[in-house]
């Protein structure tokens, strides 16, 4: 199928490309972008894309799936659809699968129901250790081989240094990237949020900022002295930020990302005790909130993830320190990153590179940009497009969203895989 | 971006009256004084002894503990017999949960079977908040206790206690001594003595026993014992929650009892005529020196006894409420369908 999508304004970050044009899509890829058909190109469908934006398909560095191991809070088919309806191409689903993926057989497992499903790409992250106990390191190699983008400990960090310094070396031989989350299991101590002042007013039990700091701290030393590509998950506080920025500025090399919803909720959210707040790490202060966008601004920060995790109703009807924590994402990362742009608080550039651009440079993949004779993935937006989030229209079999009944403004009208249109206008 | 500083308070009615009471936080002082006064009508002035009334017969409430309670629970269950209501009486943790049976399945089976008033204890803060949350219109929850959140009947007779034994809790010093992190009791407390306009209220511990942000409680913070208590007029004292405790917080209940422990000589530092309260359990010779736990200043056992009253008191007035709401209700349907009527006839 060859496409034709008209009048369009084109952006993309990679290129610093921002401009009204057209684009040329055949046999899956993008065969020209410009005013002027490519010579004998006949479309066998145009697209109308007049005050619509074109932009790169987005890539999300942690989004849990559900498969294997859930039977009811999602699957590789279903959250893929949800994603193409929140513009997202490219997912990376962390090893905290069940079984856990640390080893060739998951890996090819979620990898052939990604293909079965065909509706965006499903990058797996091994598991650093068997079963992410952090004790004995997986078959790191092998994972590699099958297919596996990066390594991580998802929401299960190392908590012995020797394992981590032994896993970091071994691992530095392999051209990878290893994703780490910094969390100090006695510093949390079993807290389900943060240690503010709303914990002290509603005597939640509490993980202070050093939970993640002195994690953090270690992480970054081990980082050194193995010399490995180590990219930092989910950050939660501004001395997080600023650790990370000094790194920079001595030349490690490091990467980190933040959730959207830290970017946009905080610590405040929790009076009420929803349990649809219970993420971890948990919802820090406004002040962290903001010093976690001024680091998406100046770059520090370099992706932002949904860190979509679905859940069944009932994880979450339950009192908020019993409840799982997590929430959906894959269809509110755009909107909100959107919402972001509108309020001010990033630039639209800034705000999509941190989308497409930098996550894919991060694991090294050749997404997230609008190139010639790359895959077409790519979502076309109404910019205008005025909708609310409800149980009715998420697309994700996981509905534990604290959006619910937020209002936004951009909605994705479709999406191209690999040429294809996967998402039309609430059609998936 | 704005942040939302405050949630609705889901334990009024529309007409502003107490419907759940979950938590003393973000009530007005009238709903309080209400309560105080009608607890104040169930004693008998000439015996000091509590008058069994009629208020809630045909009334079905539940008591659902699903943490180990002895002294709350039997209080309870006094305070609703004494209203004529039919109670019933269910440890949660040696039942149906036991049996995997979810949370909300054990309510709204309890519900099925026509309950009009849970009365709730749970080990999680914001528990009572969640089961308010989905009990059906016209049912009614009592938190009894959640987590570390609040134990808002506890701190009603507490304050009960404070008037009858001080005359009022304006302009009263008052000073908090203990394990104040992990009790739910004192921030129900602190909420009840800012909403009472106390003059002053101080919480006295460790940094390891205290909240990261007690300023926002709104309390003056003592590290050493004998500095808070200088000039109070009410010293409470709570017990070491032991139970809570997940890391090593204080050197030894000896030693809390040398640096923190009330004795006659520390009680002396005080107003003279202050009165000494403790919600219990007590632990004698941990946070309390039973020469004062048992001495004339003492008032803990009043506590208990005003503890029935008091309860008696939120029970009786949270279905009065429910009477008046559904009465407020009735009018403004005929006051509509009136109106159609009016407009029909024109």
């Amino acid at each position: 199928m060859r496409f034709a999508i008209l009048n369009a304004r084109v952006i993309d970050p990679s290129q610093d490309l921002d401009d009204v044009t057209n684009l040329y899509l055949a046999r899956g890829r993008i065969t020209h972008i410009g005013k002027q058909a490519p010579s004998g190109f006949i479309a066998d469908q145009e697209i109308d894309a007049t005050n619509k934006w074109v932009i790169p398909g987005l890539v999300d560095l942690q989004a849990r799936l559900g498969e294997p191991g859930s039977i009811y809070a999602g699957s590789i088919a279903s959250e893929t659809r949800a994603a193409v309806a929140g513009g997202i191409t490219t997912i990376c689903c962390p090893p905290d699968t069940n079984p856990v993926n640390d080893t060739q057989a998951v890996t090819e497992l979620i990898q052939r129901r990604a293909r079965q499903a065909a509706t965006a790409y499903v990058m797996p992250i091994g598991a650093l250790t068997q079963g992410l106990e952090g004790k004995l390191l997986s078959g790191i190699y092998s994972l590699i081989e099958g297919g596996c983008v990066a390594l991580s400990q998802a929401n299960k960090p190392v908590q012995s240094a020797l394992t981590l310094k032994n896993a970091l070396e071994y691992t530095t031989s392999l051209d990878t990237v290893v994703m780490l989350r910094c969390e100090d299991n006695d510093l949390k101590n079993n807290g389900v949020a943060h240690d503010g002042p709303v914990a002290s007013r509603l005597g939640l039990p509490a993980i202070p900022h050093s939970a993640e700091t002195t994690a953090l701290a270690r992480d970054l030393i081990l980082v050194e002295e193995s010399g490995i590509r180590a990219h930092f998950s989910q950050l939660s506080c501004a001395r997080s930020v600023e650790m990370i920025a000094d790194a920079k500025k001595r030349g490690l090399p490091v990467t980190c990302d933040v959730a959207i919803h830290q970017l946009l909720l905080s610590e405040m959210d929790l009076l009420g005790f929803n349990s649809l707040f219970h993420v971890s790490p948990p919802l820090r202060s406004l002040q962290d909130r903001d010093a976690l966008l001024a680091g998406v601004r100046s770059g520090v920060i370099d992706a932002i993830v949904s860190d979509h995790t679905p859940l069944h109703r009932d994880d979450k009807l339950l009192p908020f320190g019993e409840s799982k924590p997590g929430i959906i994402g894959l269809e509110t990362l755009l909107p909100l990153v959107l919402k972001l742009v509108q309020e001010g608080q990033l630039e639209l550039y800034t705000a999509l590179r941190a989308v497409t651009q930098t996550p894919a440079e991060i694991l090294q993949i050749p997404t997230g940009a609008l190139q010639i004779n790359r895959p077409a993935d790519l979502v076309i937006i109404d910019p205008e497009g005025i909708w609310t989030l409800s149980e009715d229209n998420i697309v994700s079999e996981g509905k534990n969203s604290p959006f619910l009944g937020w209002e936004f403004i951009g909605q994705v009208e479709q999406t191209f895989f690999q040429g294809m249109p996967v998402y039309k206008n609430n059609c998936v | 971006m704005k942040a939302r500083l405050t949630a609705p308070n889901p334990q009024l009615n529309e007409l502003g009256k107490l419907k759940h009471l979950l938590t003393l936080e973000g009530l007005k002082q009238h709903h309080l004084t209400e309560i105080l006064d009608t607890a104040e009508s169930f004693i008998d002035p000439n015996t000091n002894k509590i008058k069994k009334v009629p208020l809630l017969r045909g009334k079905s409430i539940m008591n659902l503990f699903f943490e180990p309670s002895t002294r709350t629970r039997t209080t309870f269950e006094i305070a609703e017999k004494r209203l004529s209501a039919d109670i019933e009486s269910l440890d949660i943790q040696t039942s149906a949960a036991k049996k995997g049976e979810s949370l909300l399945d054990t309510l709204w089976n309890l519900q099925a079977m026509q309950a009009d008033m849970f009365v709730i204890r749970h080990a999680e803060s914001g528990a009572a908040h969640f089961f308010a949350q989905h009990v059906a219109p016209g049912v009614h929850v009592l938190n009894a206790g959640d987590g570390q959140h609040a134990h808002p009947t506890q701190a009603l007779l507490d304050m009960f206690t404070i008037r009858k034994k001080k005359g009022d809790i304006f302009d009263l010093k008052v000073a908090i001594v203990g394990d104040i992190l992990h009790s739910r009791v004192v921030r129900s407390q602190i909420q009840a003595l800012s909403i009472l306009e106390a003059r002053e209220i101080r919480v006295i511990g460790p940094k390891t026993l205290l909240p990261e942000h007690p300023e926002v409680l709104g309390v003056h913070v003592y590290h050493d014992i004998e500095e808070g208590l200088k000039d109070v007029d009410v010293v409470i004292m709570v017990r070491l929650q032991n139970e809570r405790m997940k890391s090593a917080l204080i050197p030894s209940e000896k030693e809390f009892f040398k640096r923190y422990g009330l004795t006659e000589k520390r009680l002396a530092l005080a107003k003279p005529g202050a009165i000494v309260m403790h919600p219990g359990p007590i632990n004698r010779g941990v946070e309390i020196d039973s020469a004062v736990a048992d001495g004339p200043q003492s008032v803990i056992l009043e506590q208990v006894t005003y503890g029935i009253a008091v309860r008696m008191a939120v029970m009786s007035v949270i279905m009065s409420n429910a009477a008046q709401l559904t009465q407020y209700q009735a009018e403004q349907e005929q006051a509509a369908l009136s109106e159609v009527e009016m407009e029909n006839a024109q």
